[in-house]
């Protein structure tokens, strides 16, 4: 049993900290990479990221420096800030969004010694979950004392309700896209009307100003 | 003490998942993703190009030897599939070199390896019983269900954007024909009578 325990504590520890093998990319020193997640409201978003430094004398990619921060800057549709924050070497970062649309995380690095990124590259592993992938089943498996069949069941509920989330965002984007059409349907009517009448407009007093110029030089 | 060994070790093997990313690409650069796998892991790429341009990229996926697997020019959307024969570092490029002034948002789904198991000791091997073999079918089709509904945002986030710039475009243009149109309207009356002035002088002179 405490075996049991063991494990599962162990098993926590490294679900909540590290990306094991994520994806990862290169970033520059001063560079800024954005991701975007359009997700609808109260979902949770949770990203962990690894960094690691190229290092010039062993010519290869060494594990977690210290003094080389992230700084993560996370924007709702509104382009509004709602993180903002600086982060180790390796962190975890999370919010909930409350409205839906395009958040965007962006990271760049905030190294506080700048003889560290001599070599130029740095390497990112990240790994982004959003929904009901944020979950921590083993955790709520023994928090909520839940049998295999319970659990599995749980996890079928918060699929459900994810999608659910994601339907309701889906007609709200198809109102946004139906008002956009309409509006240039109604753009495209009215402006055509108007140039048809600016047109006719101009052609009379173009007209009625050039006959007036010829009987007046007496051409006419 | 074996036993977390273990467990660990089958944790680190399975936890590769998926991982979805949406990205903007500023024009001529390239951007590349590397995954580190096993030899034997299946893997699936699916991109899509959202915003940019005429919403096309160019993406190629090289194995830890340098040879291509997979290379496409100006592609709307796609999907890769591929066993790794090798253990290594396998890698993802997309480029908008060709591209002079429009920056393109792509999304990309890499999945690789199994999912990961719901509690650490479910153990796929033993025979599950009806409701837990009922509850794995549910959760295989509702994943597909939410796939269905990545895809379909995308293709709306794609569509919607067109409108919205054909909707931006329709007013630029017609306040700047209304515009051109009155210019160009003074613009003839101006010079027809410029004309009959300087053959009245030239008249005047010539007498």
């Amino acid at each position: 049993m405490t075996v049991v325990a063991s494990c599962v504590g162990v098993l926590l520890l490294f679900a909540w900290f590290t990306p094991s093998k994520a994806l990862y990319f290169h970033i520059g020193e001063t560079e800024k990479k954005c991701f975007i997640e359009e997700i609808p409201d109260e979902t949770m978003v949770i990203g962990k990221y690894r960094t690691q430094l190229w290092d010039k004398q062993t010519g290869s990619f060494l594990p977690a420096t210290p003094g080389l921060g992230m700084h993560v800057e996370i924007k709702d549709p509104d382009t509004k800030v709602i993180l903002s924050r600086q982060y180790g070497s390796d962190g975890r970062f999370t919010f909930t969004s409350h409205t839906p649309g395009e958040h965007q995380i962006c990271l760049h690095s905030n190294s506080t010694k700048m003889a560290l990124f001599a070599g130029g590259k740095l390497r990112v592993h990240l790994d982004i979950q959003v929904g009901e992938h944020t979950n921590n089943y083993p955790e709520i498996a023994a928090k909520d004392k839940l049998t295999e069949l319970q659990l599995r069941v749980r996890q079928l509920l918060d699929q459900v309700e994810q999608i659910q989330k994601e339907q309701n965002y889906q007609r709200y984007r198809e109102e946004r896209f139906r008002m956009t059409s309409e509006s240039t349907n109604q753009r495209v009517l009215w402006w055509s009307i108007a140039q048809t009448v600016i047109l006719i407009i101009t052609a009379i007093w173009q007209m009625r100003h050039l006959k007036s110029f010829f009987e007046a030089k007496k051409l006419v | 003490m074996q036993r977390v060994g273990l467990l660990i070790v089958t944790l680190y093997a399975a936890l590769i998942g998926g991982t979805e990313l949406t990205f903007e690409l500023p024009d001529n650069e390239k951007q590349c993703f590397y995954e580190d796998l096993e030899e034997g892991a299946k893997f699936d790429i699916d991109f899509q190009v959202i915003a940019g341009g005429n919403y096309d990229v160019d993406c190629f996926v090289t194995d830890p030897m340098n040879n291509v697997l997979y290379e496409e020019q100006r592609k709307q959307y796609d999907s890769f599939s591929h066993t790794a024969a090798l253990k290594g570092v396998y890698k993802v490029c997309f480029s908008n070199e060709f591209s002079t002034f429009s920056h393109k948002t792509v999304y990309l789904d890499f999945r690789a390896g199994e999912d990961t198991p719901l509690l650490p000791d479910m153990n796929r091997a033993t025979a599950l019983t009806q409701m837990e073999s009922a509850c794995l079918s549910i959760h295989e089709i509702l994943k597909v269900v939410a796939d269905s509904q990545t895809w379909y945002r995308l293709r709306e986030a794609q569509d919607r954007l067109r409108a919205e710039d054909l909707n931006e475009r329709v007013s630029f243009w017609s306040i700047g024909e209304t515009i051109i149109l009155f210019v160009v309207s003074l613009g003839q009356v101006l010079m027809l009578k410029s004309f009959f002035n300087d053959k009245k002088t030239n008249v005047a002179t010539s007498t």
